[in-house]
């Protein structure tokens, strides 16, 4: 039981200090760490030792076994699963449906990330659908690289992309992504989101978003013209009973832009189309 | 074995407990199991018995545990706080965990049996015990294996309030932890007619991992008293300048605890309000209250209104008297008060969560059955300049005291940087994704108020009003200092030392045996860290040297620092690390290692 010994020792030490510790030169300034009769010396640290004392106290090798699991213990490991958009829209059309939902596996600094998103009218063939799976990289604080696949499977031949990217949070709360997709066929695609929570109540939070969309060239198949191809803009208000369970109401509004809305009309269809919605926003 | 024996006629006690507490729950069903010590207007210790050998006759004893061997049992539990319950881990079939109750100078054999299915350790907080009995898995030891019996083995040095809790899985904030009294081998300074542990502690039903998951998920997912549109029209909280000021930072000015009311109990003993603990005197009585703050996340505001308290120990260790109205007690810390009631009336015991998500209250009353008046949730603090690391004392403010971020430094700050993130202001922290901020101007805090009491209109302590009863052991002037950066990013919900986790491979801080060091604990985040260090007290740089106060345990406030000395005596490794719970399991956390000088640092 050296260590007792060292124990008491240091006390009998200390004991004898008290006359010595009436210094009446102490500083006399309150609270502050101003220079004085206190002049902290600049010894250099002493090296950081590789032994393990408890080692010679209990079995070394259960204490390996407990000073790896130590060093384990932070290391974060989880998973979500957040539906952020599950809703119904009501257009002057046939009315429709649209989802988006994200979830991830892993720790703080690496993760797996999928999203997939998609919109459809009821009685017709899903028109938009997507699922991408990236690799995500935290960067800095605030922003995180992401690079992966993206497989479409709406109207259309269903194209696989890579996927690369960033997205994060932006100053004053704002939530964004920059993607660009390049698709196995070659062709050149961009995406910008942002959206931004305003908190009205502690509950019922007001979530304007947005979304744009270009392409480097020319797609006819998908009916994609080079440029911008298209813009969406919603406001939804949502009422957070839970963070977990939260319903809203809505407006979304698209438009497709340039040479892709000339190629829409051309189909037959209109460029734009203006929605309200209702959904629920939902954790896992 | 002897202390098999002894197990025996505890669990005989603690049956008789069951059934005595069941008789005078009556009612209330669910009720937990409470230790003896916990359960409701039990009549308290009296100082008269603090003179006699072991077990306190003439008292029930059945929650406290004396002598020198103990045994004490973790296992399986269910807790109930009003209409809500889940699993637990109790000592010896109780949340809180058993009394320890010990006598300075005498030995101890605490033989712990693990029957959880995991494994589990106790830790002696405040207690000096040789490293290898400290408790800490992988650290001071291997853990206490499911199944099986570990026997500490100690000497009592010092006197004072403690507590014990498990230093493995979080277990804490599930049930697993309970106090320990050491009574002075010669006579207490401060004379009290009656004393009484309160243990502050927060309970959720939500496992702290599942919190953890959360909190990854969305920093501020306990937070529900943030800044909203509506409060801004009702002119409340910041400004719409600083409201942009500081979401340009992404920073919230309302992070004050990551874990809150919204899924905790706050208890006092194990009790609620609606439970209300009872603590009984009869007027004109000194009263000592041993107030521990057990909480896995939550820093309370601890008051009686309508009775001043007079601190006479911090962190068990004695300090000289001061008269107070509040009390700000971090997580970890401890504190002997004597209040002395005159009046046959009863007083409300109060400690509320810093973020005023909640309170608890029980009841100082001269009979049974009486209750304390339960005050109003004040309003919830703002965190300010100062919190963010902005010192602002004896700088020109401009006009209306307000500073413009988005200007670059002007002379009269010295050339620092009002950047919330330049890294060449603290050199010892590692960049990366883990650091959200650095405080450009770190304040000493440790003669302020804390959080949201800055402008309570009563007395409220500041560790500068602290002066250590006994002359400071070691009166030397520091040979060096360290700084010790607390970072963290609030959106991730990454908490470290200096920049890295142990996870990450950060390397222990060493000592030297019997060297003095100052270390400065330097907070770049906006939330008070509660620092422990174990094995040790050191001393806060605060006031005069000489007496200064001595603790194992100190709040760095927000943005702030926080100096103490330390006299590296105790040789071996130690634990040194935040005390909320969450942030010491994500990462700020480090080995302290004390070893023998074998020359300087290569």
């Amino acid at each position: 039981m050296s260590a007792i010994r060292t124990i008491l020792l240091a006390c009998a030490a200390l004991a004898s200090f008290p006359a010595f510790a009436q210094d009446p030169h102490a500083g006399h300034d309150m609270g502050q760490m101003k220079a004085g009769p206190e002049e902290v010396g600049t010894a250099p640290p002493p090296p950081v030792p590789t032994d393990h004392p408890a080692d010679a106290f209990w079995d070394a090798s259960r204490m390996a076994k407990a000073r790896a699991a130590l060093s384990q213990e932070g290391r974060f490991y989880g998973n979500a699963l957040i539906g952020d958009r599950l809703e119904y829209r009501a257009t002057n059309g046939r009315d429709g449906y649209a989802w988006q939902v994200m979830g991830w596996v892993g720790g703080d600094i690496d993760r797996l990330a999928v999203e997939t998103e998609g919109e459809g009218a009821f009685g017709e063939a899903l028109e938009t659908g997507e699922v991408r799976a990236a690799w995500r990289h935290a960067l800095d604080p605030w922003w995180n690289f992401e690079l992966g696949a993206r497989q479409d499977f709406g109207l259309g031949p269903d194209r696989t992309y890579g996927v690369i990217g960033i997205e994060g949070l932006a100053p004053y709360w704002f939530e964004v992504g920059a993607h660009a997709f390049v698709s196995n066929k070659g062709d050149v695609h961009f995406r910008l989101e942002a959206e931004h929570d305003m908190r009205l109540t502690q509950r019922l939070i007001l979530q304007p978003s947005v979304e744009i969309d270009a392409a480097a060239q020319d797609v006819p198949e998908l009916g994609i013209g080079a440029g911008f191809e298209k813009i969406e803009l919603g406001t939804r208000l949502r009422y957070e009973f839970v963070r977990e369970f939260a319903p809203y109401v809505g407006v979304h509004w698209e438009r497709k832009l340039g040479e892709t809305a000339r190629l829409a009309r051309a189909d037959g269809e209109s460029a734009s189309s203006f929605s309200a919605v209702i959904g629920i926003r939902t954790w896992f | 074995m002897q202390s098999r024996a002894y197990c025996a006629v505890m669990e005989n006690n603690v049956l008789l407990d069951r059934r005595r507490m069941l008789l005078g729950a009556g009612v209330l069903g669910l009720a937990p199991l409470f230790p003896t010590w916990a359960q409701s207007g039990h009549g308290g210790h009296r100082s008269g018995h603090r003179s006699g050998k072991g077990a306190l006759a003439g008292h029930n004893t059945g929650g406290t545990l004396s002598g020198e061997s103990i045994a004490l049992s973790i296992g399986e539990a269910r807790y109930a706080v009003g209409n809500r319950a889940a699993s637990a881990i109790a000592v010896n079939g109780t949340i809180p965990a058993p009394l320890i109750r010990l006598r300075e100078g005498q030995n101890v054999r605490i033989a712990v049996t693990n029957t959880l299915q995991e494994q589990t350790s106790i830790h002696w907080h405040g207690l000096l015990v040789p490293f290898q009995m400290d408790g800490v898995p992988g650290v001071s030891f291997p853990g206490i294996d499911p199944g099986e019996t570990f026997t500490y083995e100690f000497p009592i040095l010092h006197p004072g309030t403690f507590w014990y809790h498990s230093h493995s899985g979080m277990q804490e904030a599930v049930g697993l932890y309970g106090p320990i009294v050491i009574d002075p081998a010669t006579p207490d300074p401060v004379t009290f007619d009656r004393e009484y542990v309160l243990m502050l502690a927060d309970w959720s039903p939500i496992d702290p991992h599942t919190q953890l998951r959360k909190l990854k998920t969305m920093g501020g997912y306990y937070n529900w008293q943030r800044q909203t549109v509506g409060g801004l029209l009702k002119r409340r909280d910041q400004s719409l300048k600083e409201r942009l000021e500081w979401a340009k930072m992404r920073m919230d000015a309302t992070d004050i605890s990551d874990v809150t009311g919204a899924t905790y109990s706050f208890l006092i003993n194990g009790h609620d309000s609606l439970a209300n603990w009872t603590a009984l005197f009869a007027p004109g009585e000194r009263i000592k209250l041993r107030i521990i703050n057990a909480s896995s996340m939550t820093n309370f505001n601890f008051r009686i209104p309508g009775l001043p308290m007079t601190v006479v120990a911090a962190d068990g260790c004695n300090v000289q008297p001061v008269e107070i109205d509040e009390i700000q007690i971090a997580i970890a810390e401890a504190y002997d008060v004597i209040v002395q009631p005159a009046e046959a009336a009863a007083f409300g015991i109060i400690a509320e969560a810093i973020d005023r998500s909640g309170l608890v209250r029980a009841t100082l009353a001269p009979q049974p059955g009486m209750v304390g008046a339960v005050p109003k949730l004040r309003t919830r603090p703002v965190l300010n300049m100062r919190d963010m690391g902005m010192d602002m004392s004896g700088m020109d403010m401009g006009s209306g005291g307000e500073i413009d971020l988005s200007k670059p430094a002007n002379e009269s700050m010295d050339g620092h940087s009002m950047k919330m993130r330049d890294l060449s202001l603290a050199p010892g922290v590692k960049p990366g994704p883990g650091v959200a901020t650095i405080s450009p101007m770190p304040a000493d805090r440790l003669a302020d108020r804390g959080t949201g009491l800055e402008n309570e209109d009563h007395r409220v302590l500041t560790y500068a009003e602290l002066r250590s009863r006994e002359a400071n052991p070691d009166p030397r002037t520091p040979t060096r200092q360290i700084d010790v950066n607390l970072t963290a990013n609030m959106e991730r919900y990454m908490w470290s030392i200096d920049g890295e986790t142990m996870s990450e491979g950060a390397q222990p801080i060493p000592f030297r045996t019997g060297e003095r060091v100052r270390v400065n604990l330097i907070n770049h985040t906006m939330m008070p860290h509660p620092i422990h260090l174990h094995g040790h007290f050191f001393e806060l740089v605060t006031g005069e040297a000489g007496n200064r106060p001595r603790k194992h345990t100190v709040n760095v406030l927000p943005g702030g620092k926080a100096s103490f000395d330390l006299t590296a005596d105790a040789e071996g490794d130690w634990a040194f690390h935040c005390h909320m719970l969450l942030h010491m399991h994500a990462g700020m956390m480090r080995v302290v290692t004390v070893r023998a000088d074998k020359g300087p640092a290569a």
